[in-house]
């Protein structure tokens, strides 16, 4: 049995504001156990910002400043200039969006950030949906979930076109290192911030985070689905460091079917949709594994 | 040292007086200058900042907030539709209390198209908790600037304010300008020491939700915070006076009010040409005089009681308009005004838009309609609108 790799320190303190079994919960859980608690917290608009309690409480042990929906792009670029004026240059500024925050309406500003070289980690955790605002869909909601701007019915259909791939847009702004993980996956999960914290220049991490509210699941499934996730090669686990891919699970390949079941979001699906997510999942598989240079589970 | 230089220009030497540590900033005509005097500042190594070329003005103020925040004395200039696409984060500023100057080069919305002076884009965010300060001329702009960094930073006032400037008329526009030597601007500033700091090891929050229970008390605290402002800046112009040799009346100059008749209100550059018009007609006998407002924001109601009461009419010039309504400056005045004893007629002349011209001609036609005593079915006229008359009456409607 491997040795545990995961500091014991906490960031999060018991006890807030986040709903039972929560994804994002445990991103910021493992955020902090591998980056410590001296990191300046930048948090838009989304779940986070309510998670942390109403003032003057707050469950967070690390600096944070909230700032407004589409601005942690510009947030994370203000405070490092703040700090290195100050002297401060070695403080790990991290910017900390949801999908909604970082893949629709805070792009633009993330984009700038990694065009500029803002010297930060930025992380966008993925409930898949505006899940703060009661489950509206967003760009990064998969194709065939249900949500509800995506309600279904006789004529409206479930989320059309697939979820926005915002590695490949953050890979194509040459950013030194850029890293998907899961709360299925800790040991991986910490490795790869720590990877991140080392790097210099905008690093991008994407954090699959289920939501029992909001993918209707039963709350004590949310590690069992993230795994499942990675398992049916849905969300891979992979890092891109200065350009080079390399896979770091290579997961048992499951049948998409296995994840999709044991969501409710997913439940309206027939057969033959299952079968066509199924298809564009081992197309995309196949895509990554072209590009990565290195396969492993063993890498650490 | 005495240099002569646009407006643009004098905002970009008060900047670097003011030893500005951060400077997102992106581009807008007529702002533009400021940003590449800066960028040239901080690339010879003339003032030791942090320039972030940002890619939007909502991302330009969004950073100064997070920059300031973090202790950094932050700095940024804008205009027009750069100014209104930053409104969301001008609320955020304020109501994190933080002392940010921002240039405002004023300028008209689109559309049409226009690149000209109008206060509108400025009296769009009036409400959002920034100290409003309109400048008459380049020298005002640099000293302005300088000033309210001291105001701002003050803790009984930690607001962020914008010094306005009109669209070519100051921006473009070559004056002589006196700059202070540096140690001069040091004596006057000192450096910018927040007493609250986001810093790593701390845990804190900055911006969390607060519940009904508590949220109005922070609004309140902004406006005890704008009134002390309102009360300060005079004593700030004091010290600026004895340590730098300016001062600029406080929030409302009386020029040549105490004996006059009919009084005009205005602001911006337009106040300098209004200046030449009050000293000819006074030459021919006219009792007229000007007041010149410096502040939107705080408003100074009651020096503008103090300056129109007993008067028998007086004038406020808008250079922006609030459709179906009247000009900013005029429902503030009027406001003010109502319910005082003596007070006089108040009536509007909306001039200048997207901007045309306000010569001494129609400052003159101005001055003599409130001297005729004319009134009309509407307090508001507009002036000097092509093929009509230069008063003419807002209508429409019933």
């Amino acid at each position: 049995m491997a040795k545990l790799t995961i500091p014991a320190e906490e960031g999060v303190c018991p006890g807030n504001l986040g709903c039972p079994g929560c994804g994002a919960n445990l991103v910021m859980r493992y955020l902090l156990k591998a980056l410590g608690n001296d990191v300046i917290l930048s948090v838009p608009a989304c779940c986070w910002a309510v998670i942390p309690g109403y003032y003057p409480n707050s469950s967070l042990k690390v600096a944070t400043i909230f700032s407004a929906f589409e601005a942690t792009g510009a947030s994370i670029s203000g405070l490092r200039a703040a700090f290195d004026v100050r002297g401060k240059k070695d403080v790990t500024i991290v910017g900390f969006a949801g999908d909604g925050g970082t893949a629709d309406i805070g792009l633009q500003a993330l984009s700038g950030a990694a065009e500029r070289g803002t010297d930060a980690i930025y992380v966008m955790y993925d409930n898949e949906a505006y899940m703060n605002t009661g489950v509206q869909r967003s760009s990064s909601t998969p194709e065939g979930a249900w949500t509800t701007t995506t309600p279904g019915g006789k004529k409206q259909l479930w989320k059309r076109g697939e979820k926005k791939n915002m590695m490949e847009i953050m890979v194509a702004h040459h950013i030194p290192y850029a890293a998907s993980v899961s709360v299925g996956f800790p040991e991986d999960f910490v490795r790869k911030l720590q990877a991140a914290k080392r790097e210099k220049g905008l690093r991008f991490i994407h954090a699959f985070s289920p939501c029992p509210p909001g993918w209707r699941h039963d709350p004590s499934k949310t590690v069992e689905i993230a795994k499942l996730a990675v398992e049916t090669h849905i969300f891979p686990l992979f890092e891109v460091r200065h350009g080079k891919y390399i896979l770091t699970k290579k997961g048992a390949g499951l049948p998409v079917e296995e994840y999709l079941r044991r969501q409710g979001r997913f439940s309206h699906l027939t057969a033959e949709e299952v079968k066509a997510i199924q298809k564009k999942v081992e197309v995309n598989w196949e895509l990554l594994n072209r590009t990565a240079s290195v396969m492993t589970d063993e890498l650490y | 040292m005495r240099k002569v230089m646009t407006g643009d220009h004098a905002a970009a030497y008060a900047a670097r007086l003011s030893r500005v540590q951060v400077v997102p900033a992106y581009p807008i005509t007529p702002q533009t200058a400021i940003v590449e005097k800066l960028s040239s500042f901080v690339a010879n190594g003339e003032l030791s900042a942090r320039m972030i070329d940002v890619e939007s003005e909502h991302t330009a103020m969004a950073a100064c907030i997070s920059a300031a925040t973090a202790g950094a004395r932050t700095f940024t200039a804008t205009s027009s539709q750069g100014l209104a696409l930053m409104h969301e984060m001008l609320f955020w500023a304020s109501g994190s209390r933080l002392p940010i100057v921002m240039a405002e080069v004023s300028r008209a919305l689109a559309p049409p198209w226009s690149i000209w002076a109008d206060h509108l884009d400025v009296i769009a965010e009036r409400d959002t908790g920034w100290i409003q300060l309109f400048c008459e001329s380049n020298q005002e702009v640099l000293d302005s600037i300088i000033m309210l960094y001291r105001l701002c930073e003050m803790q009984r006032v930690l607001l962020p304010a914008m010094v306005i400037m009109d669209a070519f008329i100051l921006s473009h526009t070559l004056e002589p300008v006196q700059i202070p030597g540096q140690h001069r601007v040091d004596e006057f500033l000192p450096p910018y020491a927040p007493g609250t700091l986001l810093e790593p090891g701390s845990p804190s929050l900055f911006g969390s939700v607060a519940k009904p229970d508590e949220y109005m008390e922070f609004r309140y605290g902004m406006d005890v915070a704008m009134r002390e402002a309102a009360r300060l800046l005079p004593e700030v112009e004091e010290e600026y006076r004895r340590k730098l040799g300016r001062s600029y009346g406080g929030l409302l100059e009386n020029y040549r009010c105490d004996d006059a008749d009919v009084v005009l209100i205005a602001n911006g550059s337009v106040v300098s040409t209004a200046r030449q018009v009050v000293d000819q007609m006074r030459a021919e006998g006219k009792k007229v005089g000007l007041g010149k407002l410096r502040t939107l924001r705080p408003f100074p109601s009651a020096e503008v009681n103090g300056l129109i009461g007993g008067k028998a009419a007086v004038g406020v010039l808008d250079r922006s308009y609030s459709f179906g309504s009247g000009g900013a400056l005029f429902s503030e005045i009027r406001g003010a005004a109502y319910g005082r004893s003596g007070s006089p007629r108040i009536k509007d002349y909306v001039a200048g838009i997207g901007g045309r011209d306000v010569t001494p001609e129609v400052l003159r036609g101005i001055y003599e309609d409130l001297l005729s005593g004319r009134g009309g079915e509407s307090d508001v006229a507009w002036v000097d609108l092509a093929g009509g008359p230069l008063i003419r009456n807002a209508e429409g409607g019933g």
